[in-house]
């Protein structure tokens, strides 16, 4: 059961082999015995979970009047701490929001809850989704199940360890430069960042409102198409939100790979690569070569600035959406203070942990008078050279295929003492962000095979703008040829 | 560009982030070390290309003139830390 | 030394819409604290803004109304800064590319013959969204907020620095108020801060090309505050100046009570607003289509109004002017003249600006609430015009109308018996009777006295009661004298 796919999920709850109340009682009972080490959940509340779980069984027995039943009504899941979740404490990883009971529901959470889909609980995260460890949440560092001397990744680690270690067969992400894919790669699983626009950002917590975007994660490909069915689509709450016609992204999962053209950059396989990361990537190529495909060297020449890039723009506009937290409305406010001024800046000083303080104070710098047309403004116009890359790299190539992580999951502590180290644990991803492509990470292996341990690899898939159908269909062909998606960490069974 | 002790102060007074005595000279190298990192975006070439401030390019969507919302103060007050009257409370304002 | 004063005016209109510039919350005034806040305006994390379609048509409007270029695209910018009335930390405003830019409004400085027209140039104008309310009073050195009026939406209008008074200053204000509410894009109420203007005031030796340094006079919200407090900050700077001080940049407040300005004290960490464009608000199309269409449906503008009237009715400048200093006024003339013929123009203007905007103002009245309608008015003028009525007579039928006392001219007239004596024989005879009656009168007027002749048809009108035509009165009298 809790190696199951979703579709198999769905198919157990149709045939009354179990009920939504028992299957997510299994998660449940699951949680509350694996959980204490990984620290994946920040809240979980099995009698909410239960009465949607009953509520799910009900809408089973009595149909939803005339409309189909969503495949997902009754599977579990559970949502990243950053989803504002209706009745549900809404943390963000900070300890500005530590009591904060969110008053409504962010559209992903309507719109899987509306499937039926059943809240296990919500996840733990970097703080503010500032990471790409794990290690900055105010709730304390997670735990990657394959090895817990190591770190999930970040920021989406919490979603990551769960789905890893069966505490969820699935969770919500969210991906500013790389905080659904790396985690998936760094603990074994299969995570989608859509094309941004794809899914409403409304109700999730505003990090950098022009790279944030929600997708799925997931144990496969085929599992991820599921959810991003339920996820994706128009919120006019979202003026980000386009209005597309709905999509069937399972539309082209079965279509055969003969004649893709798969990208390859040339900077993704340069230095800094480790040697298990590229040996495993270099197999699932040869893999994909085999299912018909053929390889083709692409050149995106600004992908190097992307993380200098990024770590001015992302900044700059978290520091403007952190500007709420001041201790006015909601959230903490210092217990001391002589005057206004002070009110905000220790409130602030205290709720926010040292990685989002360093961000705000780069972010402010880098708006500032006199710095702005250097620093912004600059890393605006190189983001504009990163995207064109990819636009003449697609001329030659259906997908671009590369590693999601240089390397697989580090140890605690390995570079939290060097921002500028951890930043570049995401330097194959961030530059999809900055361009609003899609991308995905889907396990292709191990390294580190000499340890103990051996810890997954994950290849990473970019797709053309609106191209999700199509990696989806890409990364599902590859998992029905092998079986790393399928792998789980022995000590959590 | 390297960050003086006094641009740091600035800095947080803009981010009403209080840092101590101490945690400037701390946040002064961090800082400092990333914008040494962010520097090399100096030397690239961008005459001539417009900045992109966001990751698609289309055009805002606009909302009818409706009003949709509630009164939903009790539900948001419950989360401030000092309310009274309907009012959020801060400390006195001084103009 | 001789000064010259530099004015340029920054206002706020709040637009007229039905909710707020970025969420579904009401903008109507009144509601208890905080209960028009909602999600969005209190800024709750994850929440989103969304622009209201009709805020971009108030803007477009106006744009048209100003004869300014509106931006084929316009972007949105934050502007940073904690307040706790800015539940966000940041105003969403327009910076760089603003929906609105030049353009520019005629004024009319002075009254009557003297007064002269000035175009004023505009800069800008742009969209953004309001802060709350910070409530100062009664919670024991505390200050309450109220999110109600946190984003509601915002044109701000900005002036080159044209005007050279504060009489100036004030004509251009008073002409951008009205210009807001004939277009229908604010109700310009002062009180309730739908019309809030800053004045950029410096003075400089009259002569010399540069500008002196400014300071910022914040939230004058009435004409008259606006006339006291720029006269005072011109006296206050030219004082500093002559006794050897520098003017030093810095916003201040009005205080109506004392009439002085003073400096703020709380802006004394600098600013650095820090814009960008907002990542959540894509960029702003207007195609020229919508402009078409809102242009369509704008009202006839106020300058083209007057010199319409001044060509059709052969008004003066100043009739014209006075008459579309307002939309209903203007409106309350064309009614009262096409139901009278547009051959009374004339006499409707006079009325108008005479007779009605006395009455008005005698009792703090709006036009929209005059008690005699146009189409009352008119039949008054009808019945001047036809000589049912003298003018005098006219005056007792309107204050009867404006009283209430009776339903239109006609039955005024009818029912306390005002109508005019034509009839030329009956006049014949009431003239005769008038110089049997007053032989003196006509002596002294044989005699060369021109004064005497008024005495009898002052007789004769007052026999009459003032109804006798006084023109066949006049014309028989001197035929029966001179004979």
């Amino acid at each position: 059961m809790i190696n199951a796919s979703l579709k198999q999920l769905s198919a157990a709850l149709a045939a009354k082999k179990l009920s939504a109340v028992e299957m997510a009682t299994i998660f449940l009972d699951r949680i509350e015995k694996f959980n204490p080490a990984l620290n994946a959940f920040i809240t979980t509340d099995r009698a909410k979970t239960l009465a949607q779980a009953r509520a799910a069984d009900e809408s089973r027995k009595v149909g939803a009047g005339g409309t189909a039943i969503s495949p997902l009504c009754g599977i579990p899941l559970a949502h990243k701490d950053i989803f504002c979740t209706r009745g549900w404490r809404t943390t963000c990883g900070s300890k500005i929001l530590a009591d904060f009971v969110s008053p409504y529901d962010a559209n992903v959470v309507e719109k899987l809850a509306a499937a039926g889909m059943v809240t296990l609980g919500k996840l733990n995260m970097d703080e503010f989704a500032m990471g790409s460890s794990n290690e900055s949440s105010y709730f304390g560092p997670v735990k990657n199940p394959w090895d817990v001397s190591c770190v999930p990744g970040g920021s989406s680690g919490g979603s990551a360890a769960a789905i890893a270690a069966r505490l969820t067969p699935a969770a919500t992400g969210t991906d500013t430069g790389g905080s659904i894919r790396q985690p998936a790669a760094l603990c074994g699983l299969t995570g989608l960042k859509p094309t941004y626009g794809v899914v409403s950002r409304y109700g999730m917590i505003a990090f950098a409102s022009s790279l944030d975007q929600a997708g799925p994660m997931a144990k496969s490909a085929e599992d991820c198409t599921l959810l991003l069915n339920a996820m994706a689509g128009f919120d006019a709450r979202d003026s980000t939100s386009l209005e597309r016609t709905p999509e069937d992204y399972s539309r082209d999962l079965d279509k055969p790979l003969a004649g893709l053209r798969i990208g390859l950059p040339k900077e993704f396989f340069g230095e800094g690569m480790d040697t298990d990361v590229r040996a495993a990537v270099e197999a699932a190529l040869t893999e994909y070569r085999k299912l018909g495909a053929t390889t083709v060297e692409v050149r995106l020449p600004n992908s190097g600035l992307s993380v200098p890039a990024y770590y001015v723009i992302a900044p700059a506009e978290a520091s403007s959406n952190l500007s709420r937290f001041d201790g006015v409305r909601y959230g903490h406010r210092a217990a001391e203070y002589d005057d206004l001024a002070e009110m905000y800046s220790r409130s602030r000083a205290q709720g926010f942990g040292a990685e989002v303080k360093r961000r705000i104070l780069i972010g402010t710098y880098v708006l500032s008078h006199g710095y702005y047309d250097a620093y912004y403004l600059q890393a605006q116009k190189i983001r504009r050279l990163i995207a064109a890359d990819f636009v003449a790299a697609f001329k030659d190539c259906d997908v671009i295929m590369g590693p999601t992580s240089p390397s697989v999951a580090f140890a605690f502590g390995a570079k939290s003492a060097d921002p500028v180290q951890m930043y570049l644990s995401d330097i194959y991803t961030i530059s999809t962000n900055l361009a609003g492509l899609p991308g995905m990470s889907l396990p292709c292996g191990f390294g580190n095979t000499q340890l103990a341990n051996p810890m997954p690899v994950g290849l990473q898939i970019i797709g053309n703008w609106f191209g999700e159908a199509k990696m989806l269909n890409v990364a599902h062909q590859y998992q029905k040829v092998t079986d790393w998606h399928t792998r789980m960490p022995e000590k959590m069974r | 560009m390297s960050l003086s002790l006094e641009d740091v102060t600035r800095i947080a007074l803009l981010s009403r982030i209080e840092l101590s005595a101490g945690e400037r000279e701390n946040t002064r190298e961090q800082l400092n070390g990333i914008l040494g990192f962010i520097e090399q975006l100096q030397a690239v070439d961008t005459s001539g290309i417009a900045p992109m401030s966001h990751a698609v390019d289309v055009v805002q969507r606009l909302r009818p003139d409706i009003v949709t919302e509630t009164d939903r103060r009790a539900d948001f007050q419950a989360l401030a830390p000092e309310t009274e009257a309907g009012l959020y409370l801060v400390p006195q304002v001084i103009e | 030394m001789k000064w010259e004063v530099v004015i340029g005016l920054e206002t706020h209109a709040q637009l007229q819409t039905k909710s707020k510039i970025f969420s579904g919350s009401s903008i109507a005034f009144g509601a208890a604290p905080n209960v028009q806040a909602s999600a969005v305006d209190i800024a709750l994390p994850g929440v989103l803004p969304v622009l209201n379609r009709e805020a971009v048509v108030c803007a477009i409007k106006f744009g048209l109304a100003v004869g300014a270029q509106i931006a084929p695209r316009s972007i949105f910018a934050r502007k940073n800064y904690f307040y706790p009335d800015l539940p966000k930390g940041y105003q969403i405003s327009q910076f760089e590319t603003p929906v609105v830019s030049g353009g520019g409004l005629m004024i009319r400085v002075g009254s009557g013959d003297t007064a002269t027209e000035k175009f004023v140039q505009l800069t800008r104008a742009h969209l953004e969204e309001d802060a709350g309310k910070s409530l100062h009073e009664d919670f024991q050195g505390r200050t309450g907020i109220d999110l109600n009026r946190a984003g509601t939406p915002l044109l701000e209008i900005v002036t080159e620095p044209d005007m050279r008074s504060s009489a100036e200053a004030v004509a251009y204000a008073k002409a951008l108020h009205a210009l807001v509410q004939w277009i229908g894009i604010c109700d310009g109420n002062m009180q309730e801060g739908s019309f809030r203007c800053d004045a950029n005031v410096s003075v400089r030796p009259l002569g010399q090309k540069e500008f002196g340094t400014r300071r910022e006079i914040k939230n004058l919200n009435s004409f008259r505050f606006m006339q006291q407090a720029i006269d005072f900050e011109v006296q206050w700077q030219i004082n500093e100046i002559e006794e050897g001080r520098a003017i030093r940049q810095a916003t201040v407040l009005f205080d109506p009570d004392s009439g002085e300005t003073r400096s703020m004290r709380s802006k004394e960490d600098a600013h650095d607003y820090r814009y960008f464009p907002d990542p959540d608000l894509l960029p702003l199309e207007i195609t020229a289509d919508w402009i078409a269409q809102v242009q369509s449906g704008l009202p006839e503008l106020p300058q083209a109004m007057k010199t319409r009237f001044e060509s059709d009715y052969g008004l003066s400048s100043y009739d014209a002017a006075a008459l579309t200093m307002t939309r209903a006024t203007a409106e309350f003339f064309e009614d009262a003249t096409a139901a009278t013929g547009k051959g009374n123009g004339k006499l409707c203007a006079n009325w108008v600006t005479g007779e009605l905007a006395a009455h008005l103002n005698k009792t703090d009245m709006p036009i929209e609430a005059s008690p005699v309608s146009a189409a009352q008015l008119a039949g008054v003028i009808r019945r001047i015009a036809d000589n049912t009525i003298s003018n005098k007579i006219a005056r007792d039928v309107f204050e009867a109308l404006w009283s209430g006392d009776g339903k239109d001219a006609d039955a005024v007239i009818e029912a306390k018996g005002w109508k005019q004596i034509t009839d030329t024989g009956a006049i014949e005879a009431l003239v005769d009777e008038v110089l049997a009656a007053n032989q003196k009168s006509v002596d002294e007027y044989r005699a060369g006295k021109e004064k005497a002749f008024n005495a009898l048809v002052g007789q004769a009108m007052k026999v009459t009661k003032g109804k006798a035509n006084p023109q066949q009165v006049t014309d028989l009298l001197k035929k029966k004298l001179s004979a």
